[in-house]
């Protein structure tokens, strides 16, 4: 079976036994809301003061609520032992996790797309402005959390305070990518396009998902295995 | 030819040395029972072994390859002390998804006929978390079975099976061994083990203590092993 079938196999194997329970997207969309809503008390309402913190606290809402998913991850193949037969099976290590960081894609994608409009119904703003381009900064963004989050779920899958050290650990390493994704975010919401002034962040943020999938592809196996 | 091979294998957790210069072999179409008591290092010489941790010192070669070397992968099946199926999904889905990760030609008819051979196929489509304890441990079979492995590495096969279990388990093994498949057991049912077993090898704190043949006198008193050359002896 070619890599990219086996990549599929486990995604796919992931997100059904996720879609089954709806145990972590369920708590992390609670989680989402929860910290969005209590926001929306503690800061200043004005349009132009929402749109300049909009970035950050949006980030901040999917870093944190992202972990409760990458929480899970490698998380799930503990009950019955089922690390060691994915480990055994005769499956190149980068396709255990690139299957599973495209798992965890698609599940923190989705709480933060519906995330988005609950930001805009309780801040009263308006986030289309740059729709396509904010999605754009989105896929980046996610991904380069995602691949951190589950190299990490798999470094600390036998730590018994794994849920307190995966956000320790992960929330240093992804400092550039939110950095990056908060500044562009920012200006998205505010209408401004990606321009000169800011094009070298998106450049920053494609470098880091680039650079963090190669090694974590690399690093996977000695990660499991030792 | 050799199917199983350690060489000077030691694994050492922090200081303590779990293994200390392991050596034994497994012929092709053997059968290896490793006994020994609790903490002897069964366990952890059985997950070495499957490739699961890499030895401290040594070497393991399972047909020549390294454990970690996908040409080994494909030929091991591994019954550990958990099933190894995910109980969100249904059995026929579980068998299915190793069935994929194997690279067989026709995942779903495989999975359908061990379904069939481990009795499970009435309940193909339930999900595993509604099976009972016995249905659990049939499944985990199937899902060792399934791939046609040429090498089965056990551990404890027979602790907490049932009735039903045990019976389809031996009649597999038995099957396996007929077609010239090579078996590593650990177990602490030494009967059930010595009947199966063509060689044993005893642990004692992380050594070998005996490694052989499996002789008559061990077959009609199990205790024998353990008498002659156990504890130090």
């Amino acid at each position: 079976m070619s890599f990219f079938r086996l990549v599929g196999v486990v995604a796919v194997k992931d997100l059904r036994a996720e879609l089954r329970t709806k145990e972590a997207i369920n708590a992390s969309f609670g989680f989402a809301l929860v910290i969005l809503i209590l926001f929306s008390f503690a800061f200043e309402r004005s349009i132009e003061g929402v749109q300049e913190i909009s970035g950050g606290l949006l980030w901040i809402v999917f870093a944190f609520a992202g972990t409760l998913i990458l929480n899970r991850s490698f998380a799930r193949e503990l009950p019955n032992d089922c690390l060691d037969a994915l480990i055994s099976a005769p499956i190149p290590g980068a396709a255990l996790f690139l299957g599973k960081a495209i798992a965890n894609f698609v599940l923190v994608l989705a709480v933060e797309l519906v995330s988005l409009p609950v930001f805009g119904i309780f801040y009263s703003v308006d986030w289309t402005k740059q729709i396509w381009e904010l999605l754009l900064v989105l896929l980046l963004g996610t991904w380069g959390l995602t691949v951190i989050g589950t190299i990490f779920s798999a470094l600390t899958v036998n730590i018994r305070l794994r849920e307190v050290m995966l956000p320790m650990l992960t929330y240093p390493i992804m400092v550039p990518a939110l950095l990056g994704a908060m500044q562009l975010s920012s200006a998205l919401v505010a209408g401004k396009p990606i321009g000169p002034d800011n094009v070298s962040w998106l450049k920053m943020l494609a470098g880091f998902d680039l650079i963090y999938t190669a090694a974590s592809m690399v690093l996977v196996e000695t990660v499991l295995v030792g | 030819m050799t199917a199983v091979a350690a060489e000077g294998v030691w694994k050492f957790y922090g200081d303590y040395p779990a293994l200390r210069n392991i050596a034994l072999e497994a012929p092709e179409g053997a059968c290896l029972a490793l006994i020994g008591r609790n903490g002897a290092g069964k366990t952890t010489l059985l997950r070495a072994l499957a490739g699961f941790s890499r030895p401290g010192k040594g070497k393991i070669r399972i047909f020549g390859h390294d454990p970690r070397e996908l040409e080994a992968r494909k030929r091991m099946g591994y019954i550990g002390h958990g099933i190894s199926v995910y109980d969100e999904l249904s059995a026929l889905e579980n068998l299915m998804l190793y069935g994929k990760l194997y690279g067989l030609e026709n995942p779903r008819q495989t999975a359908l006929e061990w379904l069939e051979r481990t009795g499970l196929a009435r309940v193909a489509g339930g999900l595993v978390r509604e099976f009972s304890r016995g249905m659990r441990q049939r499944l985990a079979v199937a899902r060792a079975f399934l791939h046609g492995p040429s090498v089965l590495l056990l551990d404890e096969p027979f602790t907490a099976l049932d009735d039903r279990a045990i019976a389809v388990l031996q009649t597999l093994l038995r099957e396996a061994l007929a077609e010239g498949k090579t078996i590593v057991m650990s177990t602490h049912q030494l009967r059930e083990a010595l009947e199966l077993a063509s060689h044993v090898a005893l642990l004692n704190r992380g050594q070998v203590a005996f490694h052989g043949p499996c002789t008559p006198e061990m077959v009609s008193d199990p205790g024998y092993v353990y008498a002659r050359y156990g504890e130090g002896g």
